[in-house]
């Protein structure tokens, strides 16, 4: 690791001042950040740590939306019954993530904000329709992941939170990368009723996105069936020593499907 | 530029000056001279750096030593009894043969008290699935499964 | 000799000290003075180096040296040396390009060492590293073994215009093809054995130390045989003098082969803590271990087997390539060879063999041995074989193994070994009835209701262990002798310390060998501690590896123990007033027999130590005795392994249903650490065939150089294993032992991919068996 400043502000406003620095990075729970700078493949001259800020947690569902605080562990979503209650999905989802030490300390807006594009909670922000909340404003979750690590976020723009929008039922499915254990394909499925039908996939491309050939034919009929027989072009997905375009389209079709049936139970 | 840190590492309060790139697992070693803690890879995979923190285990090479500042730390050198007597885990990965080469195992060990102490009664695959974070090149797991199991149940009953 | 502490589940002696943290791992060891080194490596995988600068990384904060491979050579260190010399069909010696410490002139795999920056502290070691400038010309590169034997390959050593360190044979070529030519079938296979990377979860490390007082050295190192590497160090590379260096290689996380070897890294250390006074630690990041570890495996095969009609085997042939990497690593030429084509016979009485192995040098890490060593390899050629045989020839495939297993023994095989005993129809029998073989139609049937497949596959395997009689070793090219030592050392109050050459990383020797001892002396174990990973506590040792503790190690015990009861029979003697053939030595007491005249084993050792009464005459006082063993032949450890599979066909992951295992390790002394020892081996035969493959590109940059895509198995990728045991002891060595350590990772992957074939109803299938690769079988099938 290069060395860098440490800073570990007390106010939002104040890491978002600190953040607009240089090429400083900010820091939630570390989980992706740590091992970058601990590999040189990143070097940030600033560090802004948020584990200071008090503001950056908790879990709340209106019944509609269910709202988490950026900085709230993976942990805490998979043990949440709040979340268990609004969103099933979301909290088995949350409980896929990386190992159960990665999860004690990994953040829902550090995942979000990294935009891995085989991280798991891409699929969960867009398959609900969720809304980012920041320090500057909001951000549609259509709207948020630009691709590869990108995110619509501006420099010095923190994640506060994310209102997920309660579906009628969903569930996530996940291939995972044996070695890493990232998803090679993960499919989210969150039908909100009349007809209106999401379907996020996220380890398959440069960046998570949604499958419309599946949310019109699940929009038609919610079953398994609907989406078995939806061919995924290769085109595009990603090709790597771990799975080719090819398989990797395969198995959206497949993780969809189980995730259909997943959702029906 | 060197800072300052300061947390609690086995009941004790400790501190140390170190640059602000320490690992907490750095500190932990080099400063505490703590060494049962160790760094088997460096991509938080292998979990032999588990340690519990606050409550949790986590991985102690993916946290800077700074955002352990205030925190409450165990490691493997704080599990066993003051006297010696080991935790009903570490027993149990003594009864079941548990470890071989021993370098991954404080990070088991870690790992499988923060998990037992929510799983009172674990089925084999909730276990197995506990142990993603841990890797063990020694034993194929068989018997760090059967310790776990054993281990859970003996910190179920010592309650 | 069945007293109850042999064969006794005891827990084992070192636990307690992994378990609080207590264990000292060479990482653990941070001297008064440390310094830290780094290494600058090798970003190209083939370059001429133009040249080196040196003098930002020099005035970079706590920065005490950088050291280059011209430093070196002018220093005239060495280059490594390679322990076995293989001689080519043609009488030729193979060919032995030198490996230089640090880099001279040119690069020849990504991550070789081109400099090290030693620093205070080793953040300020790896920051200076980065400032080391090295002007490379990059040179095309070839990572395969069979293109780099191509007209116009990159040639990597000039000493091998063809890439090709030898070509070599064993058996009587025109008896086999004239065997094949008459053959009523033949199975034929063309398969890649994987190239591993062994991943012992402790990484190398290595801490150089040195004393002005009196010119000598220590180093710590994370090493499997620290006298072998003091030999290989002080004799061939450095020119020191070898009762000036201590080599202790304390706690070890691991080894599997990886941790055999003199490394470079090793080596620079202990010359740089000369140069700068002062002790200098290395420890490899994972990513450098990925690098720079010897990997193993990595084979092209061809193989064939005739038969008869009836399934009986008439000749096998084999033919493979294998890949040495760019340099030749401490024992690298003995394993495709000697470790290899040896063990073909397998189980069975093929009486006609013939194998070539060519050896290629190419533009990748070193190969060398990692667990099982050239005899998972030959296990794989011989039980593919056999089980492609049965489905082609539509026999039951443990039908066609007993039809040809070997009954009579001794057994010559045509493949230069002579098998001292076995019993194999024991352990299939055994296996199949623990792994409900009968009931697999029923299972087949459940899964195949869910819409999964299901296959069953075995591996009788073989496997020639406690390496080695010396001059067996020798005429094959060893460069080594391969005995083993140990040392009794009797305290006055009848306590004992034994010293073995044989070293512990994770192998439980401190209570394995203790149970010996304590057994054979008829005191309570508590009375022993073993002693071991310290040149300048043991006379001598050979180390571990090639499953060859127990087999050697232990029966050198065995012999300084024979020696320590014999003294204390004289002494029991005197003590007795009884003439020294009158007196029996049992459970800890001597005895003049038909009477109850004793001394215990404690009051003879006060005497020894106390000698007011004693013979000084004839006898010198203490009780204190040492023995070197040469094995007269390998053990031959053997056994059936059978797997049951389930596959999801729409995503093509496999999940390994059910495993048996059991296996002649002939005398087993502590069953809970042996079938420790087989758990673990089945482990790393299932990662090789189900999820770890090291890939590189075609320019050689290593594309699996993290946990992150070189998938070393977890616990949910494995089942629960069965294993038992059969005993067939070993004829040739006190204790009847034969060696554990390797057998798992020796017979598991033929088994894994004789079951995954069966449930796909493929001919074969390349390892490791991912789900991508499965579900494309499936999709063309």
């Amino acid at each position: 690791m290069r060395a860098f400043h440490y800073h570990r502000p007390a106010s939002l406003a104040e890491a978002a001042s600190l953040a607009a620095r240089g090429e400083a990075k900010l820091l939630a729970g570390g989980q992706s950040l740590v091992q970058a700078m601990k590999l040189r493949l990143a070097s940030p001259s600033d560090v802004v740590d948020l584990g200071g800020l008090r503001d950056l947690g908790g879990i709340k569902s209106d019944g509609k939306t269910l709202t988490i605080g950026a900085m709230t562990r993976h942990a805490e979503v998979a043990d949440s019954a709040e979340v268990k209650k609004a969103i099933p999905a979301l909290a088995a989802l949350a409980g896929m993530i990386g190992d159960r030490q990665v999860r004690a300390m990994g953040t829902l807006g550090g995942s979000i904000a990294n935009n891995d594009p085989a991280a798991d909670y891409p699929a969960a922000v867009l398959g609900l329709n969720a809304v980012v909340h920041t320090n500057k404003g909001r951000h549609e979750a259509d709207k948020f992941f630009k691709g590869l690590y990108e995110t619509a976020l501006a420099p010095g723009e923190i994640i506060t939170s994310v209102a997920f929008q309660i579906p009628k039922r969903a569930a996530y499915m996940k291939f995972k990368n044996p070695a890493s254990r990232f998803a090679i394909v993960g499919v989210f499925v969150a039908d909100f009723g009349g007809g209106n039908v999401r379907v996020a996939v996220t380890g398959a491309g440069p960046c998570v996105f949604r499958q419309t050939d599946m949310e019109k034919a699940l929009a038609a009929k919610f079953e398994p069936a609907s989406v078995a027989n939806v061919k995924v072009s290769p085109a595009g997905l990603n090709s790597d020593l771990h799975a080719s375009a090819e398989y990797r389209a395969h198995l959206v079709t497949v993780m969809a499907k189980r995730a259909v049936e997943a959702a029906l139970k | 530029m060197a800072v300052r840190v300061s947390m609690k590492v086995n009941g004790k309060p400790v501190s140390g000056e170190m640059e602000e790139r320490t690992l907490l697992v750095t500190f932990i070693r080099e400063h505490l001279r703590l060494t049962g803690t160790h760094v088997g890879c460096d991509t938080a995979q292998c979990g032999a750096c588990t340690v519990i923190m606050n409550g949790r285990a986590v991985k102690s090479c993916s946290i800077l030593a700074m955002q352990a500042e205030g925190a409450d730390i165990t490691t493997i050198e704080g599990v066993a009894r003051p006297d010696g007597t080991l935790h009903p885990m570490q027993a149990a990965f003594k009864e079941h043969h548990g470890l071989q080469c021993g370098f991954c195992t404080p990070g088991m060990v870690m790992n499988a008290i923060d998990f037992a102490s929510r799983n009172p009664n674990p089925t084999e695959q909730e276990i197995r699935e506990a142990l993603e974070g841990n890797l063990c090149r020694c034993t194929g797991y068989h018997n760090i499964v059967k310790s776990i199991a054993a281990g859970a149940r003996a910190m179920a009953a010592a309650k | 000799m069945n007293a109850p502490l042999i064969g006794a589940r005891i827990p084992r002696k070192e636990d307690y000290r992994f378990l609080t943290g207590a264990g000292q791992y060479t990482d653990d060891v941070t001297l008064p003075n440390q310094t830290y080194a780094a290494f600058v490596r090798s970003p190209h995988a083939h370059a001429r180096i133009k040249g080196i600068r040196t003098d930002s990384a020099r005035r970079a904060p706590g920065v005490l040296a950088v050291y280059t491979g011209e430093d070196v050579a002018a220093a005239k260190l060495g280059t490594l040396p390679c322990g076995w010399l293989i001689t080519d069909v043609n009488g030729q010696p193979m060919k032995e390009p030198p490996y230089p410490v640090l880099a001279q002139g040119k690069v020849r795999f990504v991550g070789e060492r081109v400099a090290v920056v030693i620093a205070e502290t080793a953040a300020q070691a790896r920051d200076a590293a980065e400032l080391v400038e090295v002007d490379y010309e990059p040179l095309a590169a070839v990572t395969d073994a069979s293109k780099a034997r191509a007209p116009g390959a990159p040639v990597i050593h000039d000493i091998a215009p063809d890439n090709t360190c030898y070509v070599w044979a064993l058996g009587d070529k025109a008896a086999v093809d004239a065997a094949f030519a008459k053959a009523a079938h033949v199975t034929r296979l063309e398969f890649v054995n994987n190239r591993l990377i062994p991943n012992a979860l402790e990484p190398r490390a290595a801490n150089g130390v040195y004393s002005r007082a009196d010119d000598s050295y220590t180093l710590y190192v994370a090493n499997q045989n620290p006298h072998v590497e003091r030999l290989l160090m002080t004799a061939f590379v450095m020119g020191l003098p070898e009762h000036k260096v201590r080599v202790v290689a304390p706690d070890v996380g691991g080894g599997f082969g990886s941790k055999i070897y003199l490394y470079a890294e090793d080596v620079v250390v202990t010359w740089a803590a000369k140069q700068l006074n002062r002790p200098v630690k290395w420890t490899a990041e994972r990513s450098e271990s990925y690098l720079s570890d010897a990997h193993g495996r990595d084979h092209h095969t061809v193989a064939e087997l005739a038969l008869d009609r009836d399934g009986k085997f008439l000749a096998m042939r084999v033919k493979t390539t294998a890949n040495l990497g760019a340099y030749l690593s401490t024992f690298a030429s003995c394993i495709p060879t000697i470790l290899y084509a040896t063990l073909l016979a397998g189980q069975y009485t093929t009486p006609l063999i013939h194998c070539e192995v060519t050896a290629v040098f190419t533009n990748t890490a070193p190969v060398d041995a990692y667990r099982g060593a050239g005899r998972p390899e030959a296990t794989y050629v011989v039980e593919r074989l056999v089980e492609t045989a049965a489905r082609e020839l539509k026999m039951d495939p443990a039908e066609i193994r007993r039809r040809n297993f070997i009954t009579q023994f001794p057994y010559q095989t045509p493949v230069a070994l002579v098998y001292d005993t076995g019993n194999y129809h024991a352990t299939l029998e055994k296996a199949q009835k623990l792994a409900d073989v009968a009931g697999y139609a029923a299972r087949k049937k459940a899964s195949e209701a869910k819409g999964k497949r299901r296959g069953i596959g075995y591996a009788c395997y073989i496997e020639a262990c406690g390496i080695a009689p010396s001059a067996v070793a020798g005429s094959l090219g060893a460069r080594a002798g391969l005995f083993e030592a140990g040392e009794i050392r009797v305290h006055p109050t009848g306590t004992v310390t034994v010293f073995t050459g044989s070293h512990s990383h994770g192998q439980g020797h401190e209570t394995t060998f203790a149970q010996v001892v304590a057994d054979r002396l008829g005191i309570p174990i508590e009375n022993v501690d073993i002693v071991h990973g310290d040149t300048s506590k043991i006379l001598f040792g050979m180390g571990t590896y090639g499953s060859r503790s127990i087999a050697v190690g232990g029966t050198a015990i065995m012999k300084a123990l024979d020696k320590v009861i014999a003294k204390g029979r004289k002494i029991a003697a005197h003590l007795l007033e009884a003439s020294e053939a009158d007196i029996e030595y049992d459970r800890g007491v001597y005895q003049v027999k038909g009477t109850d005249k004793k001394k215990t084993f404690g009051e003879v050792a006060f005497a020894a130590y106390v000698p007011h009464n004693y013979p000084l005459d004839k006898l010198e006082p203490g009780l204190n005795e040492n023995a070197f063993y040469d094995p007269t032949n390998f053990t031959f450890p053997a056994g059936t392994y059978i797997c049951e599979v389930e596959v999801d066909p729409e995503t093509g992951k496999v999940t390994i249903d059910r495993w048996t295992a059991v296996d002649d390790f002939g005398k087993v002394i502590n069953p809970m650490i042996v079938e420790g020892q087989v758990h673990g081996g089945l482990a790393q035969g299932i990662g090789q065939a189900l999820t770890e493959v090291c890939r590189y590109d075609d320019n050689g940059q290593l594309l699996t150089g993290s946990f992150m895509d070189y998938c070393i198995p977890r616990a949910d990728d494995l089942p629960s294993f069965q294993v038992d045991t059969c005993e067939t002891p070993c004829t040739h060595n006190p204790l009847g032992v034969k060696g554990c350590g390797e057998a798992g990772a020796i017979g598991a992957p033929a088994a894994l991919m004789n079951a995954i074939t069966d449930a796909l109803g493929v001919k074969d299938l390349p390892m490791p068996a991912t789900p991508e690769t499965v579900w494309k079988a499936l999709r063309t099938h």
